[in-house]
């Protein structure tokens, strides 16, 4: 690829700096505010009383955390590093600055409105990951347009021919989203089951045709960008970059095994899921075989140790739903509260922990500022430690959960019986949250503040 | 192939193929279901009840309360299998993902009592002290008495304000009204025999006749069937864990006259058959009591039945299902 130096326009790279770091920084804010409301939300199991008021019950702020987790943190954060990455990549500006501000714009009068709008009663049919009513959707909608205009234009700029692997998983992501969003958003064929059938749908790929691509493009630029060796196999890649778009849509109805669903679409879900293994174990043996024989630098990276637990995070995350779609499976597990393990095993440890690699990868490299090795580490170790407590907590009591409802005792039973688990949780979750306050901190350090700053770091000059 | 050819083959061909599956697993199936007929005795709901339903979403009741029951042995208690004609009426749908709290498809024939579902949203573990699910106060206005022809709330003292009484808002009795037209209409003949097909293909497989039933008989101690179990599910939300009932709404079942009556009959009829605005020993009870003829077998009938007799400091004589099979016929 074209080696253009950044010094060649390095007035546009300081403008593209501002943008990451402003990205950044407003994810960070978002992750902060939603996981506050994640802890409260879990104290409420073990103190049913605490904080009895509209604005902070459960109800309504349950589904602020997912939103706001979805879209203004983890869709921020992956935003403002694609746009950084493909810059990095095609060794070219972004295409608009200007755009990719008011895609910021965009996605942060969303997430506060759609966050103001839930608290005060507003929900839109209790229909996950697109509770926002329906002109705040609308607004997301068009925040992910322009993001996905300006990345394909950037893209087009390129100084090289080829297009690299990070770029196909971001540009894929992006548009596969934005028709996502469009199918969800249009109401015509969303009656009764008709919106089970959709809702099935949406709720699966707004995490699997969003986040994962975003984040595993991030992945194949951050791998052999730290560990300085090519990705282990390009084809490999590819092959997991094909296979998860054709499998990936089919599996949605794996949602509502059980329910009144034509068992047809239920069984091609699960069929479909068993197929997943394929571009899963493709890409997780792509980023751990080019990680291989060099633990010791993964050990001593600021980012790798992250993007190390994102990977098996991809990995194990992954490869659960599979098996969590088989009927057996589903029997003891469906609907309790190993499910909601298993969204924290993907979207945290998966999607959260890739992000932050991702960040302490790229930005110190952007604005020349480091952490504290010491505050990564705290942050680091803080995280995984709260993370394994709290889906061991939820993955063993959802387990409870669903043996005694099959053993037929009385309902009230399995409230009782997973209690424990909850208070772990709840203990995870606080070590989870006490990270994001260190992870803040080093935002603040790596974008300028604090008199603190470590030595000047090597801008990313090459294409990779 | 060319640059622009490139960028059109990954972005645009992967963005066409995404389209094709988003048609084919998304639209298509959408279209076709939504024009999925209403089963029979499926109706709209009223303006209250569509009203209760939007405090139902708002609330985001259905984060803990699934509408779905599945053709699984472990969700009988919830009714029966749901049928695709039953969400006909149902948009926004509101299956859910997490079952926190109990299944709420038939919680209309289950806990048909408004009185007792004023009490549980104002505070659950006022009826389920076990019971995790948040408080709904500002469902309720706090008054100093009740203004004519509003009925407070029969809260428990230890729950009640320090002063005054309460009474439900508008929301609030839009949302009971909503819950209570939670009710399953029966499936006709065929498609309930379908749906029993799917239940028992899931249930786990049965050991062949001989081999196994040994063990089952070691293993013997079911607990689902036992009285205090029994009881539990179905009947200690109101009348107590302990039998004590809730003043006003729910009579206590510990030292109550039919209980603890030589002549089992009343008793088990009232089971059978539910019951409303009794008046005993000079206060009278506003709750209405299902009945459970057609929810229970005549062995759990009896156990539930014996269990109250012989608790809480009842010594009555106990009932046999034999005895129930008769009084359900209308012998003595």
């Amino acid at each position: 690829m074209a080696a253009e130096t950044v010094s060649q326009h390095d007035e546009d790279d300081s403008e593209l700096t501002r943008l990451l770091g402003a990205y950044i920084a407003c994810a960070t804010g978002w992750l902060v505010l939603s996981t506050a409301v994640g802890i409260i939300v879990a104290f409420k199991f073990a103190y049913p009383e605490f904080l009895t008021n509209p604005y902070f019950s459960f109800g309504r702020l349950r589904p602020i955390h997912t939103n706001d987790t979805f879209y203004a943190w983890a869709s921020v954060a992956l935003v403002g590093l694609v746009f950084y990455v493909a810059c990095k990549t095609c060794a070219t500006r972004l295409y608009s600055i200007k755009l990719g501000w008011i895609t910021l714009a965009l996605f942060n009068i969303a997430a506060v409105l759609g966050t103001i709008a839930l608290d005060i009663g507003f929900n839109n049919g209790d229909q996950e990951y697109r509770e926002w009513i329906w002109w705040i959707e609308a607004l997301l909608l068009i925040a992910i347009l322009t993001a996905a205009y300006n990345l394909i234009m950037t893209v087009a700029r390129r100084k090289d021919d080829d297009i690299y692997l990070s770029n196909w998983y971001t540009m894929g992501g992006i548009i596969w989203t934005l028709i996502l969003s469009i199918v969800a958003f249009i109401p015509l064929y969303q009656y009764g089951l008709g919106q089970v059938a959709v809702q099935g749908f949406f709720m699966h790929n707004a995490v699997g045709m969003w986040f994962t691509p975003l984040t595993l493009g991030l992945f194949y630029y951050v791998l052999p960008k730290l560990l300085n060796r090519p990705i282990y196999s390009y084809a490999l890649g590819v092959l997991a970059f094909w296979t998860n778009l054709v499998f990936y849509p089919i599996i949605g109805a794996h949602h509502f095994i059980f329910s009144p669903l034509p068992w047809w679409l239920q069984t091609l879900a699960i069929v479909f899921s068993v197929a997943m293994l394929v571009p899963v174990w493709a890409g997780s043996a792509n980023f751990l075989l080019t990680m291989r024989g060099r633990w010791e630098q993964v050990r001593r990276s600021y980012a790798l140790p992250f993007v190390f637990v994102g990977v098996l995070g991809y990995l194990l995350g992954s490869t659960q739903g599979t098996f969590e779609a088989f009927r057996s499976l589903q029997a003891v597990w469906h609907l309790t509260n190993f499910t909601v393990g298993h969204s924290h095993l993907t979207m945290y440890t998966f999607i959260t922990f890739g992000i932050w690699g991702g960040i302490y990868a790229l930005v110190p490299r952007a604005t020349g500022r480091a952490p504290s090795l010491m505050l990564t580490g705290l942050h680091f170790w803080l995280a995984t430690v709260g993370m394994t407590i709290y889906i061991l907590a939820l993955s063993i009591g959802g387990t409870i959960q669903g043996l005694v409802w099959m053993s037929g005792a009385p309902f009230i039973d399995s409230v009782t019986a997973i209690a424990p688990d909850w208070l772990w949780r709840s203990i995870g979750g606080s070590l989870m949250f006490i990270s994001h306050l260190v992870f803040a901190w080093n935002v603040w350090i790596m974008l300028g503040g604090g008199e603190r700053v470590a030595s000047r770091i090597e801008p990313i000059k090459e294409a990779a | 192939m060319n640059r622009d050819g490139r960028l059109l083959a990954i972005a645009g061909g992967s963005g066409l193929v995404y389209l094709v599956l988003a048609t084919l697993m998304g639209v298509l199936p959408g279209m076709a279901l939504s024009r999925t007929a209403p089963g029979p005795g499926v109706t709209p709901l009223t303006a209250e009840q569509q009203a209760g339903r939007a405090v139902y979403i708002a609330e985001g009741c259905s984060y803990c309360h699934t509408q779905q029951v599945r053709p699984l042995a472990m969700d009988k208690v919830f009714g029966r299998p749901s049928a695709p004609g039953d969400y006909a009426y149902q948009t926004p749908e509101l299956l859910g993902s997490e079952r926190t709290g109990p299944d709420l498809t038939n919680v209309g024939v289950r806990q048909p009592a408004e009185v007792w579902q004023y009490i549980h949203l104002y505070d659950p573990r006022a009826v389920v002290p076990q019971s995790i699910m948040p408080s709904y106060h500002w469902l309720f206005e706090v008054v100093p008495s009740a203004p004519p022809g509003v009925t407070p709330v029969a809260l428990p003292p230890a729950y009640a304000p320090k002063s005054g009484v309460v009474i439900p808002t508008a929301r609030a009795k839009a949302l009971v009204a909503y819950l209570l037209s939670l009710k399953q209409p029966a499936l006709p003949a065929d498609m309930e025999k379908a749906a029993q097909e799917a239940a028992q293909a899931m249930a786990p497989a049965k050991p062949a006749a001989g081999q196994g039933a040994g063990k089952a008989a070691v293993q013997g101690f079911d607990y689902a069937s036992t009285g205090p179990n029994l009881y539990g599910a179905n009947c200690a939300a109101c009348h107590g864990a302990q039998g004590t009932g809730v003043a006003g709404a729910f009579p206590p079942l510990a030292n109550d006259p039919v209980v603890t009556a030589a002549d089992p009959t009343e008793h088990v009829k009232i089971v059978l058959d539910g019951l409303h605005g009794k008046s005993i020993g000079g206060t009278a009870y506003g709750g209405q009591m299902p009945a459970f003829a057609t929810q229970l077998t005549d062995e759990q009938i009896a156990a539930i039945v014996d269990h109250e007799r012989t608790s809480w400091g009842n010594h009555a004589r106990t009932v046999t299902p034999r005895d129930v099979a008769r009084i359900r016929k209308g012998g003595k």
